[in-house]
């Protein structure tokens, strides 16, 4: 017998209804690799790897471990054949320690013993270069401490399997340099590691071997020695695009949106946000960079009347001249000011539109309450549906389908169109792109920019780095609540912002 | 190629796999096979329990609705009570507000016609008489659906065990009522006062107009859920309270405000109950129309025009067994067994609309 996989996938398949989520996939991960999976969002990544897992069970196709076909029903059996996967979200009991999270059902022979639990937590943390305090409850914990909890947790049960589902999404560059800095030791060590992501120099920079998925198909597996971004860009996507964002200077800029002083706090007293200032002008994008939950969704809302705040003032100044407080209005005579917020949630359909509704009623939602009639006017929102479902092309089979049916892609954009269209004075855009693939990303940015050029207040809060310096011409970083800084985006690093991003941390 | 093969593949005997939308038709045929598959269960179940020929037991089902007449105006008639409520609890229930008390808001209705007709009833001309009775219905439903509502907006309280508790109350104030106002004679066996004055009015027959009244509340509640502004808040508050929020929607004002709306139809149906069937009040004067309801709107999807299906079929079997009862000397056990057995398929075939099986492939071929 000749060199046989950790583990190998034969023509798997999946099906959700009538979406083909995997077909035909193979895959072979051997010991001692570090395979990442590359694909846009919806590629049916996450599908395959919950396959393994134990999560999802295949509709077809066979899985081998060391070669062995292994049938693969449930997590339990998962661990069976050392397999562990770390998820996007993690899975942890906040008011346990580190140690108590991580032996957490794990059967040891004899009495639970807390001593020899944490003597073997600190073993693998000593083994693999984590940094870890054993006994920190996770409630104290940052979003990076927590991830190296969860992959302790697999590797105490014996995983030599480890799948990790975008782990850089939360982290800051620095912590990331540190994520594969581990990794790469345990790959040494001889674990099979396989990482999902779709940012491609995190690709180049850590796998042995990438494997390309495509619309739920296996397109390639490369070296990653001889493979470049374009390369993997054009299997990624199918077609050869360019990834440049027309950044213009910025011209004509007045003050229009001044932040100054606002601090808020939550029901328990504590402060989301604390004391921020900036200004937003017209005729520029400011970006705002930070670690997911820094308070960046609260700001916006703030800004969008959605919030009540403790202390400090928003200003608007009209293009007119005219200021007005915008504390002192409610959500809709904000809007009416022209400060529109086109706000995507995490799961995207939370807040701007309504799922179930089709595209026609989404229209509605800002305008239904127009005229004194108690009727509804559908024609006018309906024309704006079909305009912009054929400017913004989206994919739709018509304007009567439900938007929850469309991708991504297409909701943003009837987000974002529906925003534009109301001719806003100040757009704000949180995660945008988030889900998007590439080339949907780039039409939204694109959008922002045409926006800019009118002459509108855009503030983009974004999680991607690379394209916050791209797209930007102004970058505030907020920590925990805080500004930790203002940048000029043409000037700045990444590491200078990642740095910015972890200042003054909680606990 | 040598595959070494020591374990055998164990596949679990099926699969539950969610389906995406399946075509309008297909979900009717579901329905349809489900409602055959509980009429031959029954079948059989009657062959096993009673020794009863089924044909003669669907015939004497079919004849509880369609006998003469006089049935299939009564089955009308109890199909627009039901039909009713339903309408009442579904504008709640497009909310995502899980009213369960239309039982009660019912019974309040019934009382405060009841009582209006009582107190007033000699006092005032029989039309300002009508118009002062449905009034006082409007309200006492009303404001027995707008009590959890207001909870629910201020204190986040349960709507369900909330609006399911103002049932019992309002039983217990109806039985409060009749022996306080001695409506009823307490000792011995109860002569009940049936209304002499404030009677609605014969249109062709006593059933006509209340399926009247119904019909066009029907079509009302259409076009209100729809084409109105108020019925498009409700679907927003309804799908995401975030969204409705965002877009500056006052989400305790449409909560409230549609429990009124819905309080006030059970209102209207506890009127017609008093003054168009019953001619009186008791704690059972609902009889349980509050909780069918709930399926007759759920299985309808919250669509008015479709809940006239439903709640036809509820009440045809309904009818038919009772029917079944009396033709063949069996006691009503017999026809809640039947009943059950319908619901429960009706209610499974909704599982299969939304998921299938997926049953694991014979032998696998090794090659």
């Amino acid at each position: 017998m000749q060199n046989t996989y950790a583990i190998e996938l034969k023509n798997i398949s999946k099906r959700f209804g009538t979406v083909l989520a995997n077909n035909n996939v193979n895959l072979s991960v051997k010991r001692g690799e570090i395979m990442a999976i590359l694909g846009e969002n919806g590629s049916g990544k996450t599908t395959l790897m919950n396959m393994i897992s134990g999560i999802y069970y295949p509709d077809e196709g066979q899985i081998f471990v060391d070669g062995k076909e292994v049938s693969i029903a449930s997590p339990k059996d998962a661990f069976k054949y050392n397999i562990g996967m770390i998820h996007q979200h993690f899975k942890l009991v906040d008011v346990f320690s580190a140690t108590e999270n991580i032996v957490l059902g794990v059967k040891d022979e004899g009495k639970y013993n807390k001593k020899t639990g944490r003597r073997k937590v600190v073993e693998i943390s000593q083994k693999y270069g984590f940094d870890i305090s054993p006994d920190k409850k996770i409630y104290e914990m940052s979003v990076s401490e927590k991830q190296t909890v969860e992959i302790i947790k697999v590797l105490y049960r014996g995983a030599d399997i480890l799948i990790l589902d975008e782990p850089t999404a939360v982290l800051t560059p620095q912590e990331i340099e540190k994520l594969f800095a581990v990794l790469r030791r345990m790959r040494d060590d001889g674990k099979s590691i396989i990482i999902i992501t779709h940012k491609m120099n995190e690709v180049l920079s850590l796998s042995d071997r990438v494997a390309v998925l495509r619309k739920g198909e296996h397109i390639a597996t490369v070296e990653t020695a001889n493979t470049s971004v374009a390369e993997l860009t054009e299997l990624m996507v199918g077609k050869k695009i360019s990834l440049n964002i027309n950044r213009t200077e910025p011209h004509d800029t007045s003050d229009r949106l001044v932040v100054s002083n606002i601090t808020l706090q939550n029901s328990e007293g504590v402060r989301i946000l604390d004391d921020v200032s900036f200004t937003a002008k017209s005729g520029e994008i400011l970006g705002i960079a930070g670690i997911a939950g820094s308070g960046q969704k609260e700001l916006l809302e703030s800004i969008a009347g959605l919030q009540t705040l403790t202390k400090g003032e928003i200003l608007y100044h009209s293009p007119e001249g005219e200021i007005f407080n915008l504390r002192k209005r409610t959500p809709e005579q904000i809007r009416e000011l022209g400060v529109r917020l086109s706000f995507v949630p995490e799961d995207r359909l939370g807040m701007g539109l309504v799922g179930n509704m089709d595209i026609v009623d989404n229209m509605m939602l800002r305008s239904y309450k127009k005229g004194h009639s108690i009727f509804l006017n559908r024609a006018t929102p309906k024309k704006l549906a079909e305009t912009i479902v054929e400017e913004l092309e989206v994919a739709t089979p018509d304007i009567k389908t439900p938007v929850r049916k469309l991708s991504g892609g297409n909701v943003q954009k009837v987000l974002v169109g529906r925003e534009i269209a109301s001719k806003p004075k100040v757009l704000m855009a949180a995660y945008p792109v988030r889900g998007l693939d590439i080339n949907s990303s780039y039409v939204i940015y694109n959008l922002l920019n045409e926006q800019k050029e009118k002459g509108v207040a855009v503030v983009f809060v974004g999680e991607d780095l690379d394209v916050l310096l791209e797209l930007c011409d102004r970058i505030i970083v907020i920590a925990s609540g805080k500004i930790t800084g203002c940048l000029d985006a043409r000037k700045t690093t990444k590491e200078e912002v990642g740095l910015l991003m972890t200042q003054n941390k909680r606990g | 190629m040598n595959e070494v093969k020591t374990e055998k593949k164990r596949e679990p005997l099926f699969h539950i796999v969610k389906r995406n939308a399946i075509p309008f038709w297909k979900s009717w045929l579901f329905r349809v096979v489900a409602i055959v598959a509980a009429v031959v269960v029954c079948s059989v179940v009657t062959v096993i329990m009673t020794d009863l020929n089924p044909i003669s037991v669907w015939d004497a089902m079919f004849k509880g609705s369609f006998k003469n007449e006089m049935k299939t105006w009564w089955m009308l008639r109890e199909l627009a009570l039901l039909l009713g409520v339903s309408l009442a609890v579904t504008p709640a229930f497009k909310m995502r507000f899980w009213n369960c008390g239309a039982e009660g808001q019912v019974l309040m209705g019934a009382l405060c016609s009841y009582a209006t007709i009582m107190f007033c009833g000699d006092k005032m001309s029989y039309v300002p008489l009508m118009i002062v009775t449905l009034v006082a219905a409007l309200l006492g439903a009303a404001i027995w659906g707008v009590i959890p509502a207001i909870f629910f907006a201020f204190f986040k309280t349960n709507e369900t065990l909330f609006t399911l508790m103002m049932n019992y109350v309002a039983k217990g104030l109806i039985t409060f009522c009749v022996i306080f106002f001695a409506w009823e004679n307490v000792y011995g066996s109860g002569k009940v006062n049936f209304i002499s004055t404030g009677i609605l009015p014969m249109v062709y027959n006593n059933e006509f107009l209340i399926i009247l009244i119904i019909a066009i509340m029907t079509l009302f509640m259409y076009i209100y859920l729809n084409y109105t502004k108020q019925g498009y808040e409700i679907s927003v508050v309804g799908e995401s309270e975030n969204t409705a929020n965002y877009i500056g929607i006052n989400v305790k004002k449409v909560v409230i405000r549609t429990m009124l709306i819905s309080g006030a139809i059970c209102g209207i149906v506890g009127f017609l109950l008093v003054t168009g069937r019953d001619y009186v009040v008791s704690p059972e004067s609902a009889a349980g129309r509050g909780f069918t309801a709930i399926m007759v709107s759920w299985l309808a999807k919250f669509n008015p025009i479709f809940m006239i299906l439903t709640s036809f079929l509820v009440v045809f079997f309904q009818f038919g067994t009772e029917e079944i009862t009396k033709a063949f000397g069996l006691n009503e056990y017999f026809s809640d067994i039947l009943i059950g057995i319908v619901i429960l398929f009706i209610i499974g075939s909704e599982f299969f609309i939304n998921y299938r099986l997926k049953f694991r492939k014979g032998a696998k071929e090794v090659e």
